[in-house]
């Protein structure tokens, strides 16, 4: 990262890095400038942006590039914390998601986390600030395209990485009352658990 | 086989298929001939054996938070331990036998270390997830661990 020269006599390996974890390395070096990140994210929008014919392929496109982001995360965090143990219900691992690993990720964590009434199988993450959208304005003509769906894909790896397969699925809400976010719209992930997840975890319960 | 002899397997298992495994008893570089006569012979069915524990560490995955699961599979005096990581990579170790009788912290302490070398390979954003792992570095890093823990 900030190591510009040369390494001397042996060569620095992957495995040779720290992995971080609690307070052995300091916030700076854990964290990445929004400014970069809205940067390369937006280059990484325009790209696939290039290369679909639907809004619905290029969300797709965005969460196939979070997804494996998902997947590694989920590994990383849970070996920061050192204790060596798994989430396995379903409500550990929807807290692990929209907390634990949200304050990782986005410095806070997700603003609430719902059930859905109509369904059982189906849950929302709410976030008011999402980085990736914060700095993106989407036409009018986009038919609701959410970039978010980066985030989406992000939560729907962790989730699959863990044995909960769900469908992650990015949706701008329109905020009626705005007060004090001067976004007029908040990030709603809705996660659509698999049946047999359910069952299982009834089951476990 | 007659008797059980002595063997230190170790497979880690991703989804889809095997992504890295590793005779521990020969050693990395210049394995005798000896050894590697020993190990052609119980490599067949030290992976049955490792392999078919796969089944019960899936049914264990979701009975316990912790990682590692212990022995999960005895056949004769061969016993298959296993480590399932967050993401369900299932780390198998086969040990037992006449000589390599290990208890379960050495191998706790073992699986633990290994799962830090593990992590930070898929960390390297260019490498699919979940693919083979043909590292040489940490070829010889596992080794030098199991050599530090088993030997």
């Amino acid at each position: 990262m900030n190591r510009l020269s040369a390494p001397t006599s042996i060569s620095v390996n992957i495995l040779d890095r720290p992995i971080g974890g609690r307070g052995s390395r300091s916030t700076s070096e854990q964290t990445v400038s929004l400014s970069m990140f809205s940067y390369l994210y937006s280059e990484i929008v325009q790209y696939h942006q290039n290369r679909v014919d639907s809004i619905s392929e290029l969300e797709r496109k965005l969460e196939a590039t979070g997804y494996g982001v998902g997947l590694r995360v989920l590994e990383l965090l849970t070996f920061r914390t050192k204790d060596y143990t798994r989430e396995t219900s379903l409500m550990n691992m929807l807290q692990f998601v929209s907390t634990t690993a949200w304050k990782s990720l986005f410095g806070k964590a997700a603003d609430s986390l719902e059930r859905s009434i109509d369904h059982a199988d189906e849950y929302m993450i709410v976030d008011y600030a999402p980085i990736t959208s914060t700095f993106v304005s989407v036409p009018a003509d986009f038919g609701g395209l959410s970039v978010d769906a980066y985030i989406s894909g992000m939560i729907g790896g962790m989730l699959d990485g863990a044995g909960f397969p769900a469908r992650v699925t990015a949706h701008s809400v329109a905020l009626e009352d705005v007060v004090l976010p001067p976004r007029k719209e908040k990030a709603v992930f809705l996660v659509k658990f698999a049946a047999s997840v359910l069952e299982r975890d009834a089951h476990l319960s | 086989m007659s008797q059980a002899q002595s063997a230190l397997l170790l497979v880690i298992v991703g989804r889809n298929e095997p992504l890295y495994e590793a005779n521990l008893l020969a050693s990395a570089n210049n394995p005798t001939a000896a050894q590697l006569q020993q190990s052609e012979t119980m490599t067949r069915q030290n992976y049955f054996v490792t392999h078919s524990a796969l089944d019960l560490v899936e049914k264990a995955a979701f009975t316990t938070h912790s990682m590692y699961l212990r022995v999960v599979d005895k056949v004769n005096q061969q016993q298959v331990s296993a480590f399932l990581t967050a993401g369900h990579t299932k780390f198998m170790l086969l040990h037992g036998g006449h000589r390599h009788r290990h208890n379960e912290d050495t191998i706790r302490g073992f699986f633990q270390d290994l799962y830090e070398l593990y992590v930070k390979v898929p960390l390297n954003p260019l490498r699919p997830y979940d693919s083979p792992i043909r590292s040489d570095n940490f070829n010889r890093r596992v080794r030098a661990l199991a050599n530090r823990y088993f030997a």
